[in-house]
Formats: C-alpha cells, structure tokens, sequence
C-alpha cells in the first residue's frame, strides 16, 4: 500500500461488501449504521449497482430478500430498533435459504435506548431473535481492517451454505477511524452460491444434498420453482407430514451447526500457559488484549481468547482452551450474553462476568482490576 | 380453456380453497389475462402475501414466490429493483395488502415500480377464519365484530390513487371477463398498477353475515357493483352503497427502475446524476 489510510469501520465494511460481490443495498437510516446507507447510496449507481431506500426496516429486508431470490448479493445495515424489526423476515431468508447479509450497529437498547453509544447487546437477538428453531452465523469484527475482511467473509458463508449471515459491529468499531490495513491490490477470495450446471434439468431447490447445502438457481431464469415460508419438501411446496418436516428444519441447523470447523474463527493470545483467560469479542478484545499486555508485565500469566465468530458457537474448541483453568472472565458490553455461553462450555472452570451496560467502554483498568479480585 | 389452464397451472390442483371462493375465479381470470398478454412465463416472477388467496402462488406455473404476511410488494421490490428486466405481478388479500402491507402498498404506489398488484378483496381475514379487515364494510359482522365492525373501511381505488399509483382498476368475480380485460390492461401498463378484486368468501364472511351460500355473496356483487361508464351519468344518491368497477384512472409517469436506469446511464458517462 502505497500511502496510509484511516477510514471508518463503517466504511471498510461496505468496501468490504462491495470487494464481496454485493450489487444491491436496501435499507432505513438508523445511527449508528447510516453511514453504510450513505456510502452505498453514492457507489453503488456508479458501478451498475442498486441502492435503494425503503419506508422502513422491514421493507428493507423484504427487498434484499427479493433480489437475493433473483440471484443477486444483497445486504443492509440496521442497529438494534430496526433489527427487531427485521426479525421475522430473517426466519423466512433462513426456511427459504436465501443468502443475505445483515449488519447490526449495535448501540445500547432496550427500546431507543442510547443512540449514539456502543453495546453489545444484540448478540442473543442475533441468535434467537426470529422465531422458531434455526441456525444463524454471526460475526463480529474487533478492528477496522478486520471489518472488511469479515464482511467479505459474511457474504462468502452467506452464499456457501445459502443462509442470512448477521455482522455484529458495537458502534465504537463501526465509528473508529484507524489505519486500514488492505493492500491497494488485494483480490479477496469470492464464493457465490453453487447452482446447477443444467438448469432445464429437474431442478429440486430444496434436495437432501449430502454437503447439506441445496443447489440454487434464481428466479426468473427458465426455472419455475416456488419459494415458500411454509415448511416444505424438497419440491419447494408446502408440506406438513412430520418426516418431511423434521429433515429439512434438522437439516437447516445441521448445514451450519455440523461445519463449526469452516464457520467459527477466533484467536488465541497467551493461552496455554495463562492461569486466567479472558474471553472478548469487538471492541472489547481490545481493552482485553491491552489489559493482558499490563498484567503479563506484571507477571500474571493471562490469556485471550477473541471470538470472531460468535454464532455458531465454538463449543468444543472453547471447552478445549478453557480446560485446566483457575478462571476465566467475560468483559461484554451487556449484562453477559456471551458469557453464558461460555459457562455452559467451562465444564466446572469458573466463569466470570464482566458487565457494561452504561454506554461506556470497558476500561483495561477495570479488568485488570477483576483478575487480580479474581485471583 | 382448458388448454390455457393447463399452461398456467402447475400440475398440483386441487387446491385448498373452499367451494364457492372468489379465489379460484380470479386465478382462472389471471390465466386468461395471461394468455391475452402473451407474456413469457420464464420472465415472469409472481409473488403473494399469506392468506387464503395469497396461496394462488403456490398452483401458478411460473416461478413463485409466497412471501410473508403484508411483506409481498417489498419483496416483489427488490426483485424488479434487482432485475428490472423481470413481469412482476403481486397478489394479496386484503387484510394482507391494507392492513400489515398498508405501509409497504402506499410506498410501492408511489414509487412506481413496474409491478402489476392484484388485491383480493372478500372484506375479511378468510385463513385466520373470519375476523374484520380494513376493507370490511362497516356495520358488516365478522368473528372480532360480533356486534357489527366499528371501524371505518379504506376505499383502496382512492387510497392507490392518492398514494401516487399510475394505475388503479376494480374488478369484481362475477363480471369475469371485464375483470380479465382488468389485469391484463393492468399487465400492459408500465407503472405501478393496483387491480382490486371484489371477491367471495362464503365461509368466513357469508356465514357471518347471513350469505352463506357461495350464489348469495355472487348475486350480492352482481346487486352491488355498477360499471364506471354508467356511474359516469349516476347521481350521488344512485350511487349510494354502489361498487364503482372498471378503470379509475391512468397516467403516464415516469417507472422508477427506469429513472434509476437513467441516473445509472448518467453516472457512467462521468456525470454526476441528477
Ligand atoms: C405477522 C403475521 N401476523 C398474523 C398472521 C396470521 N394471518 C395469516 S393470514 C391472515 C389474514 C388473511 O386475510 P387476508 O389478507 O384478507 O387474506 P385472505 O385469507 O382473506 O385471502 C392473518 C392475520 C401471520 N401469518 N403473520
Ligand atoms: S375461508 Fe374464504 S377466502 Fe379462504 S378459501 Fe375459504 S372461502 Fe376462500
């Protein structure tokens, strides 16, 4: 890269969209995700793309769904009221395996809540938000530079196991400036959804494939299948006999929940000699890595695990680096949403939570502070 | 017509209406319509709401798409957004199109998408089994207006045209063929275009109201519906409680994928759009 660059969290994530492939923005402004909207709202004209503006957050949805069913990448940006929102036609991308990506700004709620401040609270939304049992894939990015990578990679998994992928910014990501770290000639790696090399050939949208993934072929290219919110059989038509049923919703959860292994992604700092881990994720690992840093030069054997992935959760792979422990600590921007999940994998290693709900950052004072109590 | 059935339809009927609703009728007319518009059925991507009538998708031989409830015309806007190249054609029931997709319809009126949207209107929620919709006359009975409805109805010819539709027509399932020459005058024009259908629910909204038989809520349309031509020379009070069919009203005004087209065009020629 030839000269340094600082750009918005916000920004790298639609470079990072725009790097994916995605053609297509529907969206309502919200803070604090409007800048994504913006951006997009002015690129995607010049390149042949579609932005458009809908009358709210569930029209938002609605449209990318609509062009994602048209063979097109699409995505929008919301925060946590217009999440909510968007819930129940995220379960329908999820029973029509549609790929799409949604990104989350989250600012602190319940409600209206704290606009303009960071949180972490939406990332159980992100998990059980819409109704009904289902799988979902959720990111969430710690750095700038990171933001466009793994907005690349929402949209790769998105097409890779036809699904709605969720990325999970706090607003003090998505508002960072800082140095982005991508070279001017950086090609990334695209995955577009597998389709059908004969497309006149009986077409099964929804087939028992055994990489559990169905072939997609869009509509309005010859092929006339039908897209339903209705469970279905492997046709794509309603049906409600109990085995046909059972298969396809355990097959929803099986194409994400069986591929932990391609899907989560975290990094480990200081872990296996630590007598303490934390575990952080956003914006949040970055206080966590700085009040390592402070308690190793103390002598205090402190490790990080840094979830990039938060949905699906790495069960075993946490399980395996929390084993053996004295004590492991969660510092989240929310009354412990990851934490317990982390608990329910500690296997009897003390879990600890670090809560923030106030709109302000977790200080690498504060979880230096709670090692040590916790020691 | 039988041929012309079997080249619309998919190979699943029967299908899940009961004996007697308007929903068979207006999907029988949409065919026709079809055939009259010579329309590519690869092309063409039809999509529905959840309801009675929006499980038309589900027997159309084109490819479908049931979307959710009130949600169709967002959906069927990303879809002509996306790929402008596309017949998008919409159908909804009523409770669907101005109730919880109230939002979404007038928006979709006026931006002007090249969407065609039919909304059958039997005045009642027929898959929940029976309670009032916004387009329930008032006084009429329904299961949550036991005593008669309260509530004051939307006139959806007044509310497509106010909302900036550039097409609005009325049509009604006992005059099949005007309501075929309906949507297919629909079809044809580019814009945004509402057909609502007067239809016939004779199990959730006869039985509530002493029309139970599928002929007695037929007759009552045949009664009630008055073409415009004729309305034209009608005084107020003739037209009293009278369902006004036929095309409201039409107009010329710029398609939005089109205007988007445009700018597009504009940008790449290293303008700065508009
Ligand atoms: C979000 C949501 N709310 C409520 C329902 C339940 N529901 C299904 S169909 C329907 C009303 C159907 O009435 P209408 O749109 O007039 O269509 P009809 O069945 O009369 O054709 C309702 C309320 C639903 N499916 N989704
Ligand atoms: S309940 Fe009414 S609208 Fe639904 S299928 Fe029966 S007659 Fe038709």
């Amino acid at each position: 890269m030839s000269k340094v660059k600082l750009i918005q969290g916000n920004v790298a994530c639609a470079l990072g969209a725009l790097a994916a492939g995605a053609d297509f923005y529907a969206g309502y402004p919200i803070t604090p995700s409007t800048e994504i909207a913006e951006f997009m709202a002015s690129r995607l004209p010049k390149i042949g793309g579609h932005f458009i503006q809908m009358e709210d957050e569930i029209a938002s949805m609605g449209a990318i769904i609509g062009a994602s069913a048209v063979g097109h990448k699409a995505f929008t940006a919301t925060s946590g009221p217009g999440f909510s929102l968007m819930q129940e036609l995220l379960g329908y991308a999820v029973i029509t395996e549609l790929p799409l990506v949604v990104v989350d700004v989250m600012r602190a709620g319940p409600s209206t809540g704290l606009p303009t401040l960071p949180s972490q609270s939406d990332v159980q939304q992100a998990r059980w938000g819409t109704h009904g049992d289902h799988a979902i894939i959720a990111i969430s990015p710690a750095s700038v530079t990171e933001t466009y990578f793994e907005t690349i990679r929402a949209f790769n998994l998105a097409e890779k196991y036809r699904t709605p992928v969720v990325l999970l910014i706090d607003e003090k990501i998505g508002h960072l400036r800082e140095r982005f770290d991508v070279p001017d000639d950086f090609v990334p790696k695209i995955i577009n959804r597998k389709t059908v090399v004969d497309k006149k050939a009986q077409y099964v949208p929804y087939e028992n494939t055994a990489d559990l993934v169905p072939p997609f072929v869009p509509l309005g290219q010859g092929v006339h299948w039908h897209i339903t919110g209705l469970t279905h059989d492997e046709k794509g038509f309603y049906s409600s006999n109990p085995q046909v049923v059972d298969k396809s919703i355990r097959r929803l959860s099986a194409k994400i929940e069986d591929n932990k292994k391609d899907i989560c992604k975290l990094e480990t700092v200081f872990t296996e000699d630590a007598d303490i881990l934390l575990v952080a994720y956003g914006s949040v690992s970055r206080t966590a890595q700085e009040a390592l840093n402070q308690l190793r030069a103390e002598g205090i054997k402190v490790g990080l695990v840094r979830l990039i992935t938060l949905w699906p959760f790495a069960d075993e792979e946490i399980a395996k680096l929390l084993a053996g422990k004295k004590a492991v600590m969660v510092p989240e921007m929310n009354l412990g949403q990851i934490f317990k999940e982390v608990d329910r994998v500690a296997r009897g290693v003390k879990v600890f939570a670090q809560s923030r709900v106030d709109g302000d950052l977790i200080t690498p004072a504060e979880i230096v502070a709670k090692v040590k109590e916790v020691l | 017509m039988e041929a012309v059935y079997e080249k619309y339809f998919r190979d699943n009927i029967p299908h899940i209406w009961c004996a007697g609703c308007g929903n068979g009728i207006v999907m029988g007319a949409f065919a026709r319509a079809m055939e009259k518009l010579g329309w590519d059925q690869d092309d063409t991507v039809v999509l529905s709401g959840i309801g009675c009538s929006s499980r038309i998708t589900g027997y159309l031989d084109f490819s479908t798409m049931h979307t959710a409830h009130g949600r169709a015309l967002a959906v069927a806007t990303g879809v002509k957004m996306a790929e402008p190249r596309l017949k998008v054609v919409v159908f909804m029931g009523d409770g669907d199109a101005a109730a919880i997709g109230g939002n979404h319809f007038i928006h979709a009126c006026r931006r002007n998408l090249d969407i065609t949207a039919v909304v059958i209107n039997n005045y009642i929620y027929g898959m929940t089994g029976g309670q009032f919709s916004p387009l329930t006359p008032f006084g009429k009975k329904a299961t949550t207006a036991p005593y008669g409805s309260i509530d004051r109805s939307f006139d959806m010819v007044e509310l497509a045209k106010g909302a900036g539709a550039s097409y609005v027509a009325r049509g009604d399932v006992f005059h099949v063929k005007q309501l075929v020459d309906l949507l297919a005058e629909a079809g044809e024009h580019k814009g945004f275009s509402l057909v609502e259908v007067i239809s016939a629910c004779p199990v959730s909204y006869g039985r509530n109201n002493k029309m139970a038989e599928p002929i007695d809520l037929l007759m009552q349309i045949k009664k009630d519906t008055v073409n415009i031509k004729a309305a034209q020379n009608m005084s107020e009070e003739d037209l009293a409680g009278k369902i006004v069919v036929g095309r409201h009203y039409q107009a010329d005004l710029p398609e939005y994928s089109e205007v988007y087209a445009d700018m597009v065009a504009g940008l790449q020629k290293g303008g700065e759009g508009r």
